[in-house]
Formats: structure tokens, C-alpha cells, sequence
């Protein structure tokens, strides 16, 4: 079945080169049936690459070693659910699955816009068509996942650390984010290149956005409770290059996804929007470079290979591209209003962007230095973890204080006056909660107290524009409180929904300042019978058990719990033979009420049954995993389909005689 | 020939029959030029975009005062000229309408 994958691929190519090709050409001539041909070679490249993504899939279930991608992948005694995994555990077949998403959002998008976005639509049909002829090109040509052997007995098997349930799902997720990204970028550059840079461009892909922000937030979370529960160094983020090059998209989206709303109302930041898009879509481009090149080291390069320079290319290519379109339109873009004041809701919107890229553009510094160090001189460098948490620091706390204010400063222009009775109670009860977790020894940390501090006011500030909102609703409907709140919401869903992300992000933020700034660690090495105190947790070292799997065998040391937790916990570590690798696997005992855990790594299993323990107590630190959970109820809160927008944007056409049919 | 290669062909002659469908539909049409709105239709599509952009900003305005973020006073400069400014936008969207830009007062849809 090789053959109808490799077919399959060889027909994505080929229509994705006729979106571009076909597709720039109709909306240049304005041909009808060429352009819709266009948009329906989009769609049947979607269909093409299904169809070899099915063979990919069939081949790994069915353990086909003739197929080279397989064998290197998966071994015979790899649980079904991993070996399907496989699909995007190795190059060609992320570069598959790219592909496959890809073209699904853009049939999807096409289809969905056709009519409202016409314009637009003509032109971010080749667009798209240009970045699934990038990805197909490199499946076709550079990276196949259909190359045939004769087949091994047995296949080499998968990387110990992917064989964890969170890679069932954190790669795909991110993937959603990363190429989602792509849906924004085409439909900002048909504005471009059609002339349409009213908000059109906007409307059509805010949700687009919104959708691939969530999947690479969500998708970032999941990678860290991954890395927290396998890779077993006690830590969620390491401020690894690969990690980074998640984190940099989702900064950029963040700041377009505020500044959008400055257009939006006040038809200002045509230009700086543009280049977050495209800031947004280089850097998901850019981070794939990062992790197939082999340019750096990371625990999550798990593919790499020649194809580093292909992606490097195209990334200048679409910054090129992208920068020149805008430099030809800029008299269109440029703003016809201006700032009214520096203390307003755009203002706000202005400070919080400028954090954010510097943020992002920080991050993306410490990425690249080493590497361009090493080309240029010859010498390896790293950043490490101090310069990124100076950094997050410097711009964070600004960031968090900025999400308490912004909500309660008014648009166009607020008084100081204003404003001060407007944050007077949540900054009291702010800086009373510091008083009170001085007291009770938070000062150990002073960014950690300028954090709580700051989560503090951002809480208060959130519960006061509910509450301010459902009380003028009522004055005016005269609805019970409930129902005036769900209708507050329902009504203003981007708002809302926005005030319930920003208090995930304060969960997130308390999370990693309580794990990380008030944690406490102890190293020792015990023999069975003995055992060790820490922050009122006792564990008693039982001895050491071990048992086998279809693909591995695993040895736990048992440790019996005492002080504030009872039961028995169990850390060790895997030993896959056929991948001839050893994996951690901790011992974590959650306390579900302080939000924290006990993490338990049997750093050193010795041959005399005495284990090397790294215990830790991460207070809060279950709050990074609850945000995720109260990120995604914001978000979709926010994603919600607003029929009223559709029929403002329907109006629109109808009022100016543009047909739509 | 395998069978994968046989079904790989029908596969293409479907998708190319599939992409050719608006040519197989209208082999020859009367009018095959895309819809482009033109300069008069642009500008309205301007002006409704202003039309609503000022009524938005009339709307959030009154609930920024009713919320406690705008003072009176400062409320009283901005709705006068958010009014004309969406007055003005009124009048040029309908021409032949005479608009009076009237408090625009804010209903529970609103908020």
C-alpha cells in the first residue's frame, strides 16, 4: 500500500501547487471557475493527504516493517496506542500530519468564508496553496514517510520517553496551534494582496486565531505535565529551545489577539496587527526549523535531519514575502485616528503588546544567540535558565499588574480620578492578601510576594467587572442576578470569556511561583528500612520490586508515606531492551487541597537494593494544570459563534449592493 | 500493477474530475469575471463599517459610565462628539435620510 501513499502524496503536491499557481492567477485575471477550481484543489488536497495519512496508519496498526518510517518507529511489542502514535513520533510523519492539518483548516476556512470574505478568500486560497506546496514538496521529495526495505523480523522501536500517555495527545495539539496559525497569516495576506485591509480580514479569521491560540495552549500544558511526570527532573519548563518555540507563537497570537480589538474599534494598529500575524505564523514556521534542523540540543528534537536548511529557507522567503506586502500597502493601513489618552482601554491594550513581543522577541534572542555564536565564532554558548526568568520577570509582573488595571480603565480616555476609585478596593484587598502572606512567610521570595500580590489585584479586579456588569444589567432588564450574569456573558462573550482566560493565566502564574519559588527539594540516598523528612512528609524506603511488560521491564523502589500523607508511592525507572533505553518514572502524591505535590525521583537504582532519592515538595503547583482546564472554559466561551456578527457583516454587503451569491 | 496502484489512479481521476467541475459545469459561460466590488461600493462598505464602529463606541461609552469608569464630566465631553461623529456616519451611509443623531440609549441587548 506504499504506493498509494506515495501516490497520494505526489497528488497533494500537485493540487496544492495548483491552488497556488492556478489560484494567484484567477484572483490576478479574475477568473470565476479558475478560482473555484482553486479553492476545490485546496479542498481535494485535503481528501489526498487523508487518504495517506490512512495508509501511514494502516501500515504502523498492522506493524508493515517493508515500511522503512515503521520500522524505525515502533517494534512489534509497542502497545497499540503508542505505535499508532508513531505517526507523528518521527519526521515524515509530523511533516504528514502538517500537511493533513493544514489542508484540513484551509478547505475548512475556505469553505466557511467564501461568501462573506469573497475577496479575501480569492487570494488566501493561494496562499495556502503555497505553504501545503512547501510541506508537500518536502514529503514528496525530502522526508517520505513511504520508503520501502524487505522488511526486519522487529522495528527499532519508540523513543522510551514518548511512550507516555500525554504523546498521545500533546503533539497533535500542537500542532493544531502551530498550523492553525496558517489560517490568519493566508487571510492577512489576501487582504494584502486583494486591497481589502478593512476588518473583514479580521472577522473572518479572529476565531481561527482564538482556535489555534487555545490548541497551543493547551498543547504547551500538556507537553509540561509531560515533562513533569516523564522526564523526571522534578520541572514542568525548562526554557528548552523546543519549548521555547512553542511558547513564542502563543506570545505573538496573545498580543494579536489584544491588539485586534484596538483595530476593531478604533480602526488603529492596521500595520503593527499585520506583523503580529506574520510575526505569529514565522515563528510557528520557525520553531519547526528548531525542531527538525538538529541546530540545537533539546530533549525534544526527537527528529531531525537534512531538512533544517529547507525550513530556514521558507522562513525567509514568507518574512520577505510578507514584509514587502505590507511595505506596498502601508498607505491603506495607515491610521486615521490616534491615541486619545495614555490612560484608556487602547492604551492598555498598546502596553500589554509591547511586553508581549518583548517578551517573545527576548525569548526568540536567547534561542538564537547560541546558534548564531556557534556559526559565526565558532564557539558554543548557552543561555540558560537565569537570563529567560530575569526576563519573565521583568516583563510578567508588568504584565500581570496590566490585567488588573486594563479592565477597569474605560475606552478612548479615562480620569485619574477615574481610575483611582475604580481599583481602590481590588488594590486594597491586593495589598492586604501581601500584608497577610508576609506574615505568614512569603517574603522569602520577594518576586514571588510582587506575584501573589499582583494575582491578588487581578482576581479582585475580574470579580468586580462581574459583578459591576451583571449590577447594570439588572438596573436596566431588572433579571434576577444569575440570569443577568449568564446573559452579561452570553451578550459579551469576547469580553467574559477574555476575564475568565486572564484568570486562568493567574492560576497558571500562582502555580509556578508557589512550585518554583517556595519548593523545597532533599537529596538522599537510602537502603531499604530507612527514611527522610521533608515540609512534614515522612517516607520510609520499603525495598525494591520489579516486573515485566510486553516492551519493557520496570523496577519501582516503594516508599511507605507518614506525616501529612499516608499510603505508598512509587518511583523507578523502565528499561526498554529493543530501544535499549531507560526512562524515569516519579512517584507523585497530590495533596488536592493545598494544591501541591509530593514528587518522588529514584535518581540511582544501586545494585546493593539502596536508591539515590530527589524529593520535592511543589507547593500550588497543581494550579498549572487546573488553569488549563479554566483556560480552555474561557476560550471557548470566547470561540462561541456569534450569529449577530455574521448578520453585521451580511448587512454590510447588502447595504453596499456587493453581491455575495 | 497492484491493486494499491489501480486504486491510486481512480483516486486521481476523481479528484481531477473533481477540481474541473466548475469548467465541466459551464463550459462556456457568459460571464466568467469575479464579482469586485467597485469604488462606490468600497466606500460604503467604509462607511457602514464607520456607522457601526461609532455606534459601538456610543454603546461602550455609556456602559463604561454606568460601570463607574468614566466620570460624569468626562462622559459629558466624549458622547457630544461620538454623537456627531455617529450622526455624521448616518448620514453619509443614507444620503437621502434625513438623521437626527439621537442619545443612543443603551437597552439590556447592550450589555
Amino acid at each position: 500500500m506504499a504506493d498509494l501513499g506515495r501516490a497520494a502524496l505526489v497528488l497533494s503536491l500537485g493540487l496544492a501547487l495548483y491552488a497556488l499557481i492556478g489560484g494567484a492567477w484567477a484572483a490576478h485575471t479574475r477568473r470565476r471557475r479558475f478560482a473555484l477550481s482553486a479553492q476545490r484543489a485546496l479542498v481535494a488536497a485535503f481528501g489526498s493527504t487523508l487518504v495517506a495519512s490512512a495508509v501511514l496508519l494502516a501500515a504502523l496498526a498492522r506493524h508493515d516493517f517493508s515500511n522503512q518510517y515503521v520500522a524505525d518507529h515502533t517494534s512489534r511489542g509497542l502497545p497499540l496506542g503508542y505505535t499508532l502514535s508513531a505517526f507523528w513520533g518521527g519526521q515524515a510523519g509530523s511533516l504528514l500530519l502538517w500537511l493533513l492539518v493544514l489542508t484540513g483548516y484551509g478547505a475548512a476556512a475556505v469553505l466557511l468564508h467564501r461568501k462573506a470574505a469573497k475577496d479575501i478568500v480569492v487570494w488566501a486560497v493561494p496562499v495556502l496553496g503555497g505553504v501545503a506546496s512547501f510541506f508537500a514538496l518536502l514529503l514528496v521529495f525530502v522526508s517520505s514517510p513511504f520508503v520501502t526495505q524487505a522488511a526486519p523480523s522487529d522495528g527499532a522501536g519508540m523513543t522510551a520517553s514518548l511512550q507516555n500517555p500525554y504523546m498521545l495527545a500533546h503533539p497533535p495539539m500542537l500542532y493544531l496551534g502551530y498550523v492553525g496559525l496558517t489560517v490568519p497569516f493566508a487571510f492577512a495576506m489576501g487582504a494584502l494582496l486583494s486591497g481589502r485591509t478593512d476588518e473583514r480580514w479580521i472577522v473572518a479569521t479572529r476565531r481561527w486565531t482564538l482556535a489555534a491560540w487555545t490548541f497551543l495552549g493547551v498543547g504547551q500544558l500538556l507537553g509540561s505535565h509531560w515533562a513533569y511526570v516523564e522526564v523526571g527532573w522534578g520541572g514542568y519548563y525548562a526554557w528548552d529551545p523546543v519549548e521555547n518555540a512553542a511558547l513564542m507563537p502563543w506570545l505573538a497570537a496573545t498580543a494579536f489577539l489584544h491588539s485586534v480589538m484596538v483595530q476593531e474599534k478604533k480602526n488603529m494598529l492596521k500595520v503593527w496587527n499585520m506583523l503580529l500575524v506574520i510575526l505569529a505564523f514565522s515563528l510557528s514556521i520557525f520553531g519547526t526549523f528548531l525542531t527538525r534542523s538538529g541546530v540545537v540540543n533539546s530533549i525534544h528534537a526527537f527528529a531531525q535531519g537534512p531538512i533544517g536548511a529547507w525550513f530556514l529557507g521558507f522562513v525567509v522567503v514568507v518574512v520577505a514575502f510578507s514584509t514587502l506586502m505590507v511595505i506596498r500597502r502601508l498607505p491603506d493601513l495607515r491610521a486615521r485616528t490616534r491615541l486619545e489618552s495614555a490612560i484608556s482601554r487602547e492604551a492598555t491594550f498598546l502596553y500589554n503588546n509591547l511586553l508581549l513581543v518583548a517578551l517573545c522577541l527576548t525569548i526568540l534572542w536567547g534561542v538564537t544567540f547560541p546558534i548564531l555564536s556557534e556559526a559565526v565564532r565558532g564557539e558554543a554558548f548557552t543561555i540558560g535558565k537565569p537570563y529567560y526568568d530575569f526576563f519573565l520577570r521583568a516583563f510578567g509582573l508588568p504584565l500581570l499588574l496590566l490585567m488588573a488595571i486594563g479592565p477597569l480603565v474605560a475606552w478612548r480616555r479615562s480620569s485619574l480620578r477615574a481610575l483611582g476609585r475604580m481599583v481602590l478596593w481590588p488594590a486594597a484587598l491586593a495589598l492586604t492578601t501581601g500584608l497577610v502572606l508576609l506574615g505568614f512567610g512569603a517574603g522569602s521570595s520577594t518576586p514571588g510576594l510582587i506575584a501573589y500580590t499582583f494575582s491578588a489585584f487581578v482576581l479582585a479586579s475580574i470579580g468586580l467587572e462581574f459583578a459591576r456588569g451583571t449590577q447594570a444589567r439588572r438596573a436596566l432588564s431588572g433579571e434576577p442576578w444569575p440570569r443577568a450574569l449568564t446573559q452579561l456573558v452570553a451578550r459579551n462573550r469576547r469580553r467574559y470569556g477574555g476575564y475568565v482566560v486572564h484568570a486562568a493565566i493567574v492560576f497558571l502564574a500562582i502555580g509556578i511561583v508557589g512550585s518554583s519559588a517556595y519548593g523545597t527539594t532533599v537529596e538522599r540516598k537510602l537502603q531499604p528500612g530507612q527514611s527522610l523528612r521533608i515540609d512534614g512528609y515522612t517516607l520510609r524506603y520499603r525495598g525494591l520490586t520489579q516486573a515485566e511488560t510486553s516492551n519493557a521491564t520496570e523496577r519501582r523502589a516503594v516508599l511507605d508515606l507518614g506525616g501529612r500523607a499516608s499510603g505508598t508511592l512509587r518511583a523507578g525507572k523502565n528499561s526498554y531492551p529493543v530501544e535499549q533505553s531507560v526512562s524515569n518514572e516519579v512517584g507523585i502524591h497530590t495533596n488536592w487541597l493545598r494544591g501541591e505535590d509530593l514528587f518522588v525521583i529514584a535518581d540511582q537504582i544501586n545494585p546493593d537494593g539502596s536508591v539515590y532519592f530527589k524529593v520535592l515538595v511543589k507547593p500550588l503547583v497543581n494550579l498549572i494544570w487546573l488553569a488549563g482546564f479554566v483556560f480552555v472554559f474561557g476560550s471557548l466561551i470566547t470561540l462561541w459563534p456569534d450569529a449577530r456578527e455574521q448578520r453585521r457583516l451580511a448587512l454590510h454587503y447588502e447595504e453596499s449592493g456587493v453581491r455575495t451569491a | 500493477v497492484t491493486a494499491a496502484l489501480v486504486l491510486a489512479a481512480l483516486f486521481t481521476v476523481a479528484v481531477v474530475l473533481f477540481v474541473a467541475l466548475p469548467f465541466l459545469r459551464e463550459p462556456s459561460p457568459t460571464d466568467d469575471r469575479l464579482d469586485q466590488p467597485g469604488t462606490l461600493e468600497r466606500r460604503q462598505l467604509a462607511l457602514a463599517e464607520e456607522r457601526d464602529r461609532a455606534l459601538a463606541a456610543l454603546k461602550e461609552l455609556e456602559f463604561d459610565h454606568r460601570t463607574g469608569k468614566i466620570s460624569d464630566d468626562d462622559y459629558r465631553a466624549l458622547v457630544g462628539p461620538l454623537r456627531r461623529r455617529a450622526g455624521d456616519a448616518l448620514r453619509a451611509l443614507e444620503p437621502r435620510t434625513t438623521v437626527s443623531p439621537e442619545p443612543v440609549s443603551v437597552s439590556t441587548d447592550d450589555l
